[in-house]
C-alpha cells in the first residue's frame, strides 16, 4: 500500500460489508417501489418559474401600437455585455424613437440592468426561457420581434418585499 | 435430399451420438437456433432498457419514456443511434487488434448461450426434442472456457487502443478475470461432486431428484459463484476495467459507434448468460417446483412451455438482481478486489470442496440415500458454515476498508498530528 495512508481503527459496525450491503439493497429497493418521482416531464409539465425570472426581452408598446422606447440611450450604456444596438431617430414633432433597436440574445447575460435603467419602462426581461433557433442570426432580436413577444415580463426586485411574497 | 443424407453421414462420422431421427432433429435445431438467439438478442437489448429503467426508479426518476409506449422502443432507438454515429479510427491505434477486439468480446458472450437448457425435453410426434441448442457433454466447463475468452476482447481493446487508460483497463480486467475465474471454477466443483456430471441437464436433474435447489444444499458455493459472476461480467461493484471516475471508461475509451456498442452488448449478453447459468446451476433451472411430472425424460408440450416460463422467470430475476446490486453498491478499490478474490473467496471455495466431499462420504457411509434428508443435512451444514463465514467476514479482517489495522501507538501519534493541526488553525484566527 502506498505510504502516507492514514489508517483508522474503525468499529465493526462501520467496517461491516455484509450488513451494509444488505441494508443498502433494502434501501434501494424501497426507492425502487416508491411511486414518487422527482422528474419534471418537461414539454408537458413546466417548472414554476420565479416572477423575477430574467429571460428573453420584450418591448412594451403604447395604446397605439408603437414602442414605448424614446431612444434615450441608457440601456446600451448600462449594458455590461454590450448586446444592445440602438440608433435613435426623431419625427416631425421632435419625438425621439428608435430607428434600429436590436438585442443580441447570445451576448446578453440577462442581468436585467436595461430594464432597471429604462425611464419609460419600455424594455423588459421576460419570464421565458425556451430559446432555440436554427441559426445564430435568429438570436438577434430586432424591434418588431421584441414588440411581438407576449410572454409575461420579469418583475423588479422590490426592497419592501425582498422575497416577492 | 441426397445432400442432406450425405450431411447426415458426415455428421455421424464427426459425432457418433447423432440421433436417429435426423430430419426432425435438423429442423428442430434450426428452429431452436432461430428462436433462442432471437429471444436472447432481444432480451439483451431489453436488459439495457431494464437497466436504465430500474436505475431511474431507484433514483426517483422516470427513465426513458419517450420512444414508444412507456419507452419500450428505446433499445431500437439506441441501436439506430449507434449505427448512425461517426465511426472513428484513431490514427495511433493498432488497426487489426482495434477492429478485432469488439468481435472477440462479443462472440464468446453469444456462444455460451448455446448450452443453456431452457426447458424439459418435448415428447414430440417426431421423437424427443431437447430444449437446448447443444447438449454438450462438457457442460459448464464450456461456459468456463468460452466465457473466459471474452477477456481477450477487453485486453486486446486496451492494448490495441494505444492509450494509457485503455491499457490500464485491459490490465485490470485480465488480472480480475484470472483471479475470479479460479474461485468461480472452484465454486462449481461442489456441484460437480453432487451431480456427478458436468452437463447442465444432469445438474438440473440432480436438483429435481433432491427436491432441493443447489442454492440451499450448496449455499456457500452459491455465494462464491455469485460474487465471482459479478466480477466475471465486469459489473459493479467490480467494474474495475471501466471505472469511469478513474480510467475515463477504461478499455473502450477509444471506441465509438457500433464498436463501442459491441462491448456494451457483450457486457449485457454476459450478464444474461450468467443469470441463466446461476438459475440453472443453483436454482433448479427449468425444473417446475413441487411437481415431479416434468422429470420423466420427455413430456408434453404444455409442461415444456411451463418449464420455459419457470426458467425465464428465474433468469429475469437474476438480471434484475444484477441491476439492483449495481445501483446499490459503490465500486471496490483495486486492492480490496484482489484481496476478496484471493484471500477470501479462493480459500473458502477450496475449504468448501473438502467439506462437501467429506460430508458426502460420511452420509454415504451412514447409508443415507440421495434425497430430501440428504439435502436437509447439507442445508444445515451450509447454514452453519455460512453463518461463521459471514461473521468472520463482517469483522473487517479479511477485507478491511483500510489495508491493515493500525496499532494503538500509531493511532495515538496520528491523532496527535491532527490535534496539533487543529490547534494551529485555531490560533491563526480563522
Amino acid at each position: 500500500m502506498a505510504i502516507n495512508v492514514k489508517v483508522v481503527d474503525r468499529p465493526i459496525e462501520e467496517t461491516s460489508y455484509v450488513r451494509a450491503t444488505l441494508s443498502g439493497l433494502g434501501n434501494t429497493f424501497k426507492h425502487l417501489i416508491d411511486p414518487h418521482k422527482v422528474t419534471v416531464q418537461y414539454p408537458e409539465e413546466r417548472w414554476d418559474i420565479s416572477p423575477r425570472w430574467r429571460g428573453t426581452h420584450r418591448m412594451l408598446t403604447t395604446e397605439d401600437g408603437k414602442a414605448k422606447c424614446v431612444a434615450c440611450g441608457l440601456c446600451p450604456t448600462v449594458c455590461p455585455a454590450n448586446c444592445i444596438k440602438l440608433v435613435p431617430g426623431e419625427d416631425e414633432q421632435g419625438n425621439r424613437y428608435p430607428l434600429v433597436f436590436e438585442i443580441d440574445e447570445f451576448r446578453c447575460i440577462f442581468c436585467g440592468y436595461c430594464q432597471e435603467v429604462c425611464p419609460e419602462e419600455a424594455i423588459h426581461l421576460g419570464r421565458h426561457y425556451e430559446n432555440s433557433e436554427y441559426s445564430r442570426d435568429g438570436f438577434v432580436y430586432d424591434l418588431e420581434r421584441l414588440m411581438a413577444q407576449t410572454h409575461p415580463v420579469c418583475e423588479m426586485w422590490d426592497p419592501a418585499d425582498p422575497k416577492g411574497e | 435430399m441426397s445432400t442432406v443424407l450425405s450431411l447426415h453421414a458426415w455428421l455421424q462420422v464427426v459425432d457418433p451420438q447423432q440421433p436417429a431421427n435426423f430430419g426432425p432433429w435438423l429442423l428442430a435445431t434450426l428452429v431452436k437456433l432461430l428462436v433462442f438467439f432471437t429471444v436472447y438478442l432481444v432480451g439483451v437489448a431489453y436488459t439495457t432498457l431494464a437497466e436504465r429503467k430500474i436505475s431511474a426508479w431507484i433514483q426517483g426518476r422516470h427513465g426513458p419514456n419517450r420512444v414508444g409506449p412507456r419507452g419500450l422502443f428505446q433499445p431500437l432507438a439506441d441501436g439506430v443511434k449507434n449505427f448512425m454515429k461517426e465511426e472513428t479510427l484513431p490514427p495511433h491505434v493498432n488497426r487489426a487488434i482495434f477492429i478485432l477486439a469488439p468481435m472477440l468480446s462479443f462472440i464468446p458472450a453469444l456462444m455460451v448461450w448455446a448450452i443453456i437448457p431452457w426447458g424439459a425435453s418435448w415428447a414430440s410426434p417426431w421423437g424427443r426434442i431437447d430444449m437446448v441448442l447443444a447438449d454438450l457433454p462438457i457442460g459448464f466447463l464450456f461456459t468456463l472456457a468460452i466465457g473466459s475468452l471474452g477477456v481477450y476482447g477487453i485486453v486486446l481493446a486496451g492494448w490495441g487502443s494505444n492509450n494509457k487508460y485503455a491499457l490500464l483497463g485491459g490490465l485490470r480486467s485480465s488480472a480480475q478475470m484470472i483471479s475470479y475465474e479460479i474461485s468461480m471454477g472452484m465454486s462449481l466443483i461442489p456441484i460437480l461432486l453432487l451431480a456427478g456430471n458436468v452437463t447442465l441437464r444432469s445438474v438440473v436433474n440432480q436438483q429435481a431428484d433432491m427436491h432441493l435447489w443447489n442454492v440451499l444444499t450448496l449455499a456457500v458455493a452459491f455465494v462464491c459463484y455469485l460474487i465471482s459472476a459479478f466480477a466475471e461480467t465486469n459489473r459493479l461493484p467490480f467494474d474495475m476495467p471501466e471505472a469511469e471516475s478513474e480510467l475515463v471508461t477504461g478499455y473502450h475509451t477509444e471506441y465509438s459507434s457500433m464498436k463501442f456498442s459491441m462491448f456494451m452488448i457483450a457486457e449485457y449478453a454476459n450478464m444474461v448468460t450468467q443469470s441463466a447459468m446461476i438459475a440453472t446451476l443453483f436454482f433448479g433451472g427449468w425444473d417446475i417446483p413441487f411437481v415431479t411430472a416434468d422429470n420423466s425424460g420427455a413430456v408434453s408440450l404444455p409442461l415444456v412451455l411451463l418449464s420455459f416460463l419457470i426458467m425465464a422467470a428465474k433468469v429475469v430475476f437474476f438480471i434484475f438482481f444484477y441491476i439492483w446490486v449495481r445501483w446499490t453498491l459503490p465500486r471496490f478499490r483495486y486492492d480490496q478486489l484482489m484481496s476478496l478474490g484471493w484471500k477470501f473467496l479462493l480459500p473458502v471455495c477450496l475449504g468448501y470442496i473438502v467439506v462437501v466431499a467429506s460430508l458426502m462420504l460420511a452420509l454415504e457411509a451412514l447409508g443415507i440415500r440421495r434425497g430430501l434428508v440428504f439435502g436437509l443435512i447439507f442445508l444445515a451444514v451450509n447454514a452453519v458454515i455460512l453463518f461463521v463465514v459471514f461473521v468472520v467476514f463482517d469483522r473487517g479482517r479479511v477485507l478491511s476498508p483500510a489495508y491493515r489495522r493500525a496499532s494503538a501507538a500509531e493511532l495515538a501519534r496520528l491523532r496527535g498530528v491532527t490535534a496539533a493541526r487543529t490547534n494551529l488553525t485555531t490560533q491563526a484566527g480563522d
